[in-house]
């Protein structure tokens, strides 16, 4: 399966404002990111760990988001073959 | 529903095992007993079960009731002891005391006797045993004990033991003026002992002419380490006041918070991550088990369960997206935080998050999770 690239916007209310994922790849995909990156600086800030950025490191993608308002700002990139984070 | 207490009886006359089995089960509180008759017997127990009370008898041959104390205080420094003699000595009552003991009981006598020493037991075993914090008799923080030998202008050296780990804090003329636990020495140590969460301590005699390597007041000295241990989320050390001492005439701590109703994960687990408070930069640290749902275990955090929790909902959700979108492996979650950048890594069921300052570089974070790592696979 292809990995994703790119940037996309959500608001605080879950809906993506704007992407530059292509459009080869579903919106699910996109949503399901989105919402799981929302839900875990929500829940940081309820355990009284407030967080601004946030990066999830996979063998083969990094995912980072950055709180924005509520939303967030997700970039999505394949990983370089040499980075072993 | 409540755990019974239970209580690990130690006397090498098997007659007085039977008699002592016996009266203290018909107790309030219903404990569990188990016996042995020999010190060896008694710490092959103790390793392999917890217990909320030992009562040891003094005299016993091989193995004596000072010889084991010296190795309970060391090996499990929250267990409630007992010492029971025949003998009214006040030089074993002074050393068994000063060795942290909580009661020093005669062995009764009478049918008085037996009901005060049976109230006695009880009353041990009923008040609130797993609070945490430095077993102890009235809970003074630690920082009030070094405050109380100041003030006095006094001269000794205490000695706190949290699990494996000892420190020593040198006090000289009501001066602090040299510390040293496990690797460090001086205000490091001084503040590392300081935000230890529980154990016991000794107060021994001075050593007078101490090199000095800790150059601040004991003013300062407090007040900073009052202060990192507010930054740093960690309740200060309570300690324990031997039973043999008064206590200092000033504030008490409030007691550390109940434990959770969940079963803790092992001391074992708090130990490794206490062996990596050290690492520099370091705020906090939880290891969650994925595995089995519990309390995790952590060090310099207020609410444990509630970043555990966090830590758990994250790793699972992102672990779980990346299996269906073939990302491949989970590695890591690295974020930046108002407060504290924090680091997750996984290691089989277990996900370790660890606090960092945020003026510490990534390549430091990602150097000191490997040392967490390693020390939590050891």
């Amino acid at each position: 399966m292809a990995l994703p690239t790119g940037t996309f916007t959500m608001d605080r209310t879950g809906r993506i404002v704007t992407t530059t994922i292509s459009n080869n790849f579903p919106e699910k995909l996109s949503l399901e990111i989105g919402h799981a990156v929302i839900d875990a600086f929500r829940k940081a800030k309820a355990a009284e760990v407030v967080l601004t950025e946030i990066s999830m490191n996979f063998a083969a993608l990094k995912l980072t988001a950055r709180e924005l308002r509520g939303g967030a700002i997700v970039f999505v990139a394949p990983r370089d073959s040499g980075d072993n984070r | 529903m409540t755990k019974k207490p239970k209580i690990l009886l130690l006397d090498d006359d098997q007659d007085i095992l039977d008699l002592y089995k016996e009266m203290l089960g018909a107790l309030p509180s219903g404990p569990e007993i188990q016996t042995a008759n020999s010190g060896a017997r008694a710490i092959a127990l103790l390793e392999a079960e917890t217990f909320t009370l030992l009562i040891s008898d003094l005299k016993m041959p091989k193995m004596d009731g000072l010889q084991l104390l010296t190795i309970v205080r060391k090996r499990f420094p929250s267990l409630r002891t007992v010492v029971m003699s025949a003998l009214n000595d006040q030089q074993f009552k002074d050393r068994a005391y000063s060795m942290g003991i909580d009661q020093f009981l005669e062995k009764p006598r009478t049918g008085k006797e037996i009901n005060y020493f049976c109230e006695c037991i009880e009353g041990l075993l009923t008040k609130g045993e797993s609070t945490g914090g430095f077993r102890g008799v009235q809970s003074k923080s630690l920082m009030d004990i070094i405050q109380l030998e100041c003030l006095s202008q006094s001269s000794s050296v205490l000695k706190i033991t949290t699990g494996p780990v000892e420190g020593r804090i040198w006090i000289e003329n009501g001066e602090v003026v040299d510390a040293v636990a496990a690797d460090a020495i001086g205000e490091e140590a001084f503040r590392l002992i300081a935000s230890w969460k529980g154990g016991s301590f000794e107060i021994l005699p001075p050593e007078l002419g101490r090199k000095r390597t800790i150059h601040s007041s004991y003013h300062a000295l407090l007040l900073e380490t009052a202060q990192a241990i507010d930054e740093a989320g960690a309740p200060s050390a309570v300690a324990e006041i031997p039973h043999g001492e008064t206590a200092p005439p000033f504030k008490v701590d409030a007691a550390p918070s109940a434990p959770p109703a969940r079963e803790r994960e092992p001391d074992t687990a708090d130990s490794k991550l206490f062996d990596s408070s050290r690492l520099p930069g370091i705020k906090f640290i939880v290891a969650v088990n994925r595995a089995k749902p519990r309390p995790p275990a952590s060090w310099g955090l207020e609410n444990p369960e509630g970043v555990g929790d966090w830590v758990d909902d994250t790793v699972n959700t992102f672990r779980r997206l990346g299996e269906k979108y073939q990302w491949g492996d989970f590695k890591s979650i690295e974020a930046r935080g108002l407060q504290s950048n924090v680091a997750i890594i996984t290691h089989n069921d277990h996900a370790i998050a660890a606090g960092w300052e945020r003026s510490l570089a990534w390549a430091q974070v990602r150097d000191g999770m490997k040392k967490i790592l390693a020390r939590w696979i050891s």
